[in-house]
């Protein structure tokens, strides 16, 4: 079963999410870091929507997972790419989506290694349910409630898509 | 009796400990140098350390002394977050298996994680894995004249670096094959990578019996055995060969076998010269040539640290805490 | 005495080329009668041996007891057991106990032992230099007369020919045999493996087979020159066969053995450094495995002997050089000759021959036999038994055998020693 969902209403509605925290949290000058790899290409997006100045961000979070015993090493991880200093720096932190929070643990943890920002704010592409730790995201295109052995495939980064597939047994 | 594949590797066939390149897959090599890849791109950004192995102890055990290599292992495991523990043991105070034994139990008792190994006898790293809690990982980091896998690793992750494709590559070992775990190790992985040929020159007292069995081509004259090569790789000469009346004196080695830029002509145009170090210069190499344009020595020292780091983490791996 | 009646066993006697079903009667200490006579002869003990081979008892010519020295490793009371159990009636001891055997008083302290132990027929073997240094001749006159039945420097190196000429000398002046283990020290100091395409893959130190040649052919010579009679022990090389066969055909007062496992393993048995397959000589190559299972079938090596070296665990815990050589091979040494006759065509009368007449003949014993009159040592075996080796029923103080859990042929269920009954049916009498 494939269920094909709305790219374009999906960023439209991460964009407004994200200029509304903006605002209210009067931020200026952020740091926008996408997480590898769906991550950087909604970040992609919204750092041309946002018109932010500072250079895109880049985090690999593989060397920081917490579940590495069970996976393994992945044989290709990208060297994390932060452009700027961002000790004190407002950062706007992004994925496609927010499953169970460890990957935004690991960003955390990776982020705090290079510097204390000032904040974090983060922005999903897609909520899904599952959370396992106590992290929840600012900003997301959209809330979706999703049976289990049902997981969202983002496909990218040309003709971005994002559809809902059932995991195959025993792939 | 497990067989020597089979003691590396968890039930699940996960490799648990790194103590040879044998019956190790194309597979596997290629994954360790791809991982070693990614630790070594993310070794030059700002920050080099990661907590992939935050609260495992890692116990350098050397019974031999070599500061060059536990500090690359040491380096390699901080920069992987664990704590590691340096333990120099003069071979004079364990040189028996009950005292060895003795020695890794009581380490153990101190919920290790991890031993790495160096030993002046062949064998002491198989004989401490198959001894060990079956939760601790054992690296070989040289054990007398068997095996130094992490070694020929660092080799072959260089040789990729410059030269791509081993299937097209000649590659010449020159120097003292008969002690040499490092060329025992290196010609196991660039055999199992594929590589075209392997030409080893030593004189024959230099080299042991039934060399070619190794599955290398025997020359004892650097003009032949350099012919057409595209790596180099000299060995350290250790100054007992001349007391053991292996040689007659450093300056008929040099002569003979000693790597000069006028030997280097014999090879391809474009090709690397290496070396495991600590390098005797004007023995086993020129100065001028192990400083020169071809020379990638220094480039096998950092490179060290990142395949070490690969070795380290995927055995953690495979002994790792399991849900 | 006992009086013994063995029953409708197959006899085999190599002395006379017995192979017939019969029965023995035995009473002091001789064999009394081989004729049917069940009637008049007053049995205490009757042993049915239908289905199993009746020969003579086996004799081998190297079995190290570890005692006096080495009470850690095995004992003389454990390792008659074994050799009892194993078929073993009489066995050479060579002389590197310590104190070594170089003085009377310690052939003496090892009689002593055997008495308490109940096993007769131990043969000391006495040392060819003092402290088997290889330095100064030993007292072999005095050695000779207190009982020692050859002299050897067992694995101890003679690296000064001259030594080795006079002792030659010396030993032929009262006729005294020396059995030589030919490896040359220089040619293979601290080797541990055959040097090989398997000592070369794991980087190990290496004895190659010309430390035996050499060692051999230099002894050859002195043998020709002092007339002294030679027995080469443990031969492990090929090339060894060819100069042992030279020389007898020339005529030369020599023998040879080789160690039972020698003829079962090879380079290949070490990988990967499993130490109990550390010995000395080191397992050759397959090649020379088939010319020493060659050479037993044609005569050129005259005895198998087990080559038995009892050791604690801690001797084989360690990196594999660093592990002491040798296997307990006391009581697979039957079962591992048998497998020779399938295996190797070997004839079942040699098989027996090579464990019995012939270390006879080489240390100058009186024939063993199993015709009336002849001293009553002798076994009784069950070919076709097959068995496993574990270690709820190994005797012998040493556990290093490579055999653990493997299922072997052919088991000795009766041990007679001087008209005795020493080992039936799993007890110790």
């Amino acid at each position: 079963m494939i269920n094909r969902l709305n790219i374009q209403g999906l960023l439209d509605q991460l964009e407004q999410a994200l200029k509304k925290t903006i605002t209210d949290r009067g931020i200026e000058n952020p740091v926008m870091i996408g997480i590898h790899t769906g991550g950087v290409w909604i970040a992609q997006k919204m750092h041309e929507r946002l018109n932010i100045k500072e250079p895109l961000g880049l985090l690999d979070i593989s060397f920081y997972r917490d579940d590495f015993s069970q996976i393994g090493v992945n044989p290709k991880v990208k060297p994390s790419q932060l452009p700027i200093d961002i000790e004190g720096r407002d950062i706007i932190l992004i994925d496609d989506v927010f499953y169970t929070g460890r990957t935004i643990r690991a960003a955390l943890n990776e982020i705090f290694d290079y510097g204390r920002p000032k904040q974090v704010v983060l922005g999903v592409l897609l909520e899904r349910n599952g959370r396992q730790i106590p992290m929840k995201p600012d900003c997301v295109g959209e809330t979706i409630t999703l049976p289990p052995g049902q997981r969202i495939k983002l496909t990218g980064p040309e003709n971005l898509a994002i559809h809902v597939e059932t995991i195959e047994k025993a792939a | 009796m497990t067989s020597d594949q089979g003691i590396q590797f968890t039930p699940e066939g996960k490799l648990k400990h790194f103590l040879t390149i044998e019956g190790l897959s194309k597979s596997l090599l290629t994954e360790i140098l791809e991982v070693a890849e990614s630790f070594a791109s993310v070794s030059e950004q700002q920050v080099k350390k990661f907590p992939l192995l935050r609260g495992k102890t890692i116990i350098n055990l050397f019974f031999e002394n070599s500061t060059r290599t536990r500090t690359t292992f040491d380096l390699a495991a901080t920069r992987l977050s664990a704590d590691v523990l340096n333990m120099d043991i003069s071979t004079s105070a364990t040189s028996k298996g009950e005292t060895l034994l003795d020695t890794i139990h009581n380490l153990e008792a101190m919920h290790i994680d991890m031993f790495v190994v160096r030993h002046a006898v062949s064998g002491a790293a198989h004989f401490i894995a198959q001894h060990v809690a079956p939760n601790i990982s054992v690296i070989n980091a040289g054990d007398g004249q068997h095996a130094h896998p992490t070694q020929a690793m660092l080799d072959m992750f260089t040789i990729r670096r410059f030269k791509k494709d081993f299937s097209q590559l000649k590659v010449a070992i020159v120097g003292d094959i008969l002690h040499s775990r490092v060329a025992r190790s290196q010609i196991q992985a660039l055999n199992i990578l594929g590589v075209l040929a392997v030409h080893v020159i030593a004189p024959k007292t230099l080299l042991p019996a039934q060399a070619e069995s190794l599955g290398v081509k025997v020359f004892y004259d650097m003009k032949q055995g350099l012919e057409g090569v595209d790596v180099i790789i000299m060995l350290r000469l250790q100054k007992e060969r001349m007391t053991g009346a292996l040689l007659p004196t450093e300056s008929e080695y040099y002569k003979c076998y000693g790597l000069t830029e006028e030997k280097l002509e014999f090879a391809k145009q474009d090709a690397i010269v290496m070396h495991p170090g600590p390098i005797n210069r004007g023995v086993e190499i020129a100065s001028e040539v192990a400083d020169g344009m071809k020379s990638v020595i220094l480039k096998q020292v950092s490179y060290g640290i990142a395949v070490r780091m690969a070795i380290m983490s995927m055995t953690m791996q495979a002994t790792g805490n399991r849900e | 005495m006992t009086r013994i009646h063995i029953s409708q066993g197959r006899i085999i006697d190599p002395e006379n080329g017995t192979d017939s079903i019969g029965d023995i009667y035995i009473a002091d200490n001789r064999i009394f009668s081989t004729m049917g006579q069940s009637d008049s002869f007053d049995a205490d003990i009757t042993i049915d041996a239908r289905n199993q081979i009746v020969c003579p008892g086996f004799i081998d010519l190297s079995v190290r007891l570890r005692e006096p020295g080495a009470t850690q490793k095995a004992t003389i009371a454990s390792e008659v057991k074994a050799a009892a159990a194993s078929g073993v009636t009489a066995l050479c001891l060579p002389p590197d106990t310590s104190p070594c055997i170089d003085n009377p008083a310690v052939v003496e302290l090892i009689e002593d032992k055997a008495k308490v132990a109940d096993y007769r027929q131990i043969y000391p073997i006495g040392a060819l230099t003092y402290k088997l240094q290889g330095q100064e001749l030993s007292s072999m006159f005095a050695l000779k007369n207190a009982g020692c039945i050859a002299v050897s420097n067992a694995q101890m190196p003679i690296a000064n020919l001259l030594i080795l000429r006079r002792a030659m000398e010396y030993a032929a002046s009262f006729d005294l045999l020396l059995i030589y283990r030919p490896q040359d020290y220089y040619l293979s100091q601290q080797g541990c493996a055959h040097e090989g395409m398997v000592a070369t893959r794991y980087g190990l130190p290496a004895i190659p087979d010309i430390a035996e040649t050499t060692a051999l052919l230099q002894c050859l010579e002195l043998v020709a020159h002092t007339g002294c009679r030679v027995h080469f022990g443990q031969i492990s090389c090929a090339k060894s066969i060819d100069y042992i066969r030279q020389a007898k055909d020339s005529g030369l007062p020599v023998s040879a053995d080789v160690a039972i496992h020698q003829l079962h393993l090879t380079e290949h048995d070490v990988l990967p450094f499993d130490g109990v397959y550390h010995v000395n000589p080191p397992f050759r190559r397959e090649a020379d495995r088939q010319a020493l299972r060659k050479a037993i079938n044609e005569g050129v090596l005259d005895a198998i002997c087990s080559d038995h070296q009892p050791h604690n665990i801690d001797a084989k815990l360690g990196a594999f050089p660093e592990t002491e050589p040798g296997i307990s091979s006391l009581e697979t040494l039957l079962p591992l000759t048998l497998s020779l006759i399938d295996e190797n065509k070997l004839d079942l009368m040699q098989a027996i021959a090579v464990l019995t007449t012939n270390p006879a003949k080489i240390l100058g014993l009186e024939a063993p036999g199993l015709a009336v009159g002849k001293f009553a040592d002798l076994c009784i075996f069950d070919p076709e038994m097959t068995w496993q080796i574990n270690p709820e029923t190994w005797l012998s103080s040493g556990r290093n055998t490579p055999y653990w859990q493997q299922n072997l042929r052919g088991k000795v269920t009766h041990t007679i020693q001087n008209g005795r009954l020493i080992f039936g049916q799993g007890d110790f009498f």
